[in-house]
């Protein structure tokens, strides 16, 4: 059955409050989510303190202040510190977010970080993506072609390209799938946002000749229709994108091909 | 220990290929039970206080049952399936799943079939 609260190693306790940084007039506090698989304590919640005259703009800016000044221990994922690689997705000021492109201004009072919610913790800020991974590479996330390879390219329309529009640009950040109810009750079997978007990228590619198989693929109670058009997804996608709509366009495919 | 990789845990058993069939149904039934639901409320409204006799004799015009016997059908089936939907959302051992979905199939066409009878013996009763 659904579980309304945490387990007992995941309850949060009061964290380490670390010292103001001296002589500085412009401070912030940053409660961080921290937990270690090493030591066998429940997760805490660290205070920091930065001078924000001394800190970029971005919550991403932040961390890495935090872990090259303050403490080294703390432990997150980040590259390209511009939105484009979705390392740094993790939920802040209760929203799931990429780091590198949430400012702090945005953010009133003291800066709250988490990981992504429901899922599994690898360490402090670093959730296990591995089943979410596994999901996106289930819905064949490549072009699936019958015909003979051409000499050239597989050609597309302006127009039918036009349709990959607000569906190639997802990062696979994971912030829509773990802000998702259903995918927190259901995440073994349903997709989620983030492949379901990726599934329909597919099948709505005129070059690929397999949407009949996608779509046979995801009829299922699970994998697609534990969508319930929350619209958490397309609330918190940090690129702007609308995966509930990916997924509905999916739903109307499926009835069309039974008319 | 578990040697099944990523893939073959998230693929399972593969698609049941039941998905859109129930969705689609469960969206149909809502449509159709807007002019139900008001042809009802026209059936039922005027009846509210009367007594015994004139309900039974305002409902033995065959349109009348006919109409209420097609809206108790759509909405227990309606709510077997959104029923469906709940047990499946919050319940995850598959074995209590099985048995959930049964008892509420059960459930709501015992209520079903009851109200039925109970229409089709006033209709014909005349």
């Amino acid at each position: 059955m659904v579980e309304l609260t945490l387990p007992k190693n995941s309850r949060m306790t009061v964290g380490k409050t670390w010292p103001k940084p001296e002589g500085a007039t412009n401070v912030r506090a940053f409660k961080v989510y921290r937990w270690s698989p090493d030591d066998g304590k429940n997760p805490s919640l660290d205070t920091y303190f930065l001078d924000m005259d001394k800190c970029g703009p971005m919550v991403l800016d932040a961390l890495v202040k935090i872990k090259s000044e303050v403490d080294p221990t703390l432990t997150f994922r980040r590259s390209c510190r511009e939105g484009i690689c979705g390392s740094c997705a993790m939920n802040v000021d209760g929203i799931n977010t990429l780091a590198c492109i949430y400012g702090l201004d945005e953010i009133k009072g003291d800066v709250k970080i988490y990981p992504l919610p429901h899922m599994e913790v690898i360490k402090d800020l670093i959730p296990d993506l591995t089943h979410f991974y596994a999901q996106h590479a289930s819905i064949m996330p490549w072009l699936e072609t019958k015909t003979d390879k051409p000499a050239t390219e597989w050609r597309q329309s302006i127009e039918d390209r036009k349709k990959l529009d607000g569906l190639y640009e997802c990062v696979m950040c994971a912030c829509c799938s773990t802000s998702c109810p259903s995918y927190w009750w259901n995440g073994d079997r349903y997709l989620g946002p983030a492949a379901l978007l990726h599934a329909y990228r597919w099948i709505i590619d005129s070059r690929d000749e397999a949407t009949g198989e996608r779509l046979g693929e995801l009829d299922d109670p699970f994998k697609l229709y534990r969508c319930h058009t929350i619209m958490n997804c397309a609330k918190t996608c940090p690129k702007g994108l609308n995966p509930a709509k990916a997924i509905a366009e999916i739903k109307k495919k499926m009835v069309e091909r039974t008319l | 220990m578990n040697y099944k990789t990523d893939i073959v845990q998230v693929s399972g058993r593969g698609s049941a290929e039941t998905g859109a069939s129930h969705w689609f149904g469960e969206r149909l039934k809502s449509v159709a039970l807007i002019p139900l639901t008001i042809i009802f409320i026209c059936i039922i409204a005027p009846l509210i206080g009367a007594d015994h006799s004139t309900v039974v004799g305002s409902l033995q015009s065959p349109v009348k049952g006919f109409a209420l016997i097609i809206f108790f059908l759509v909405t227990l089936k309606h709510l077997e399936e959104g029923l469906q939907v709940v047990i499946e959302d919050y319940v995850h051992t598959r074995g209590r799943v099985l048995i959930l979905i049964k008892l509420n199939k059960l459930f709501c066409w015992t209520f079903g079939l009851v109200a039925i009878f109970a229409i089709a013996k006033i209709t014909f009763a005349a």
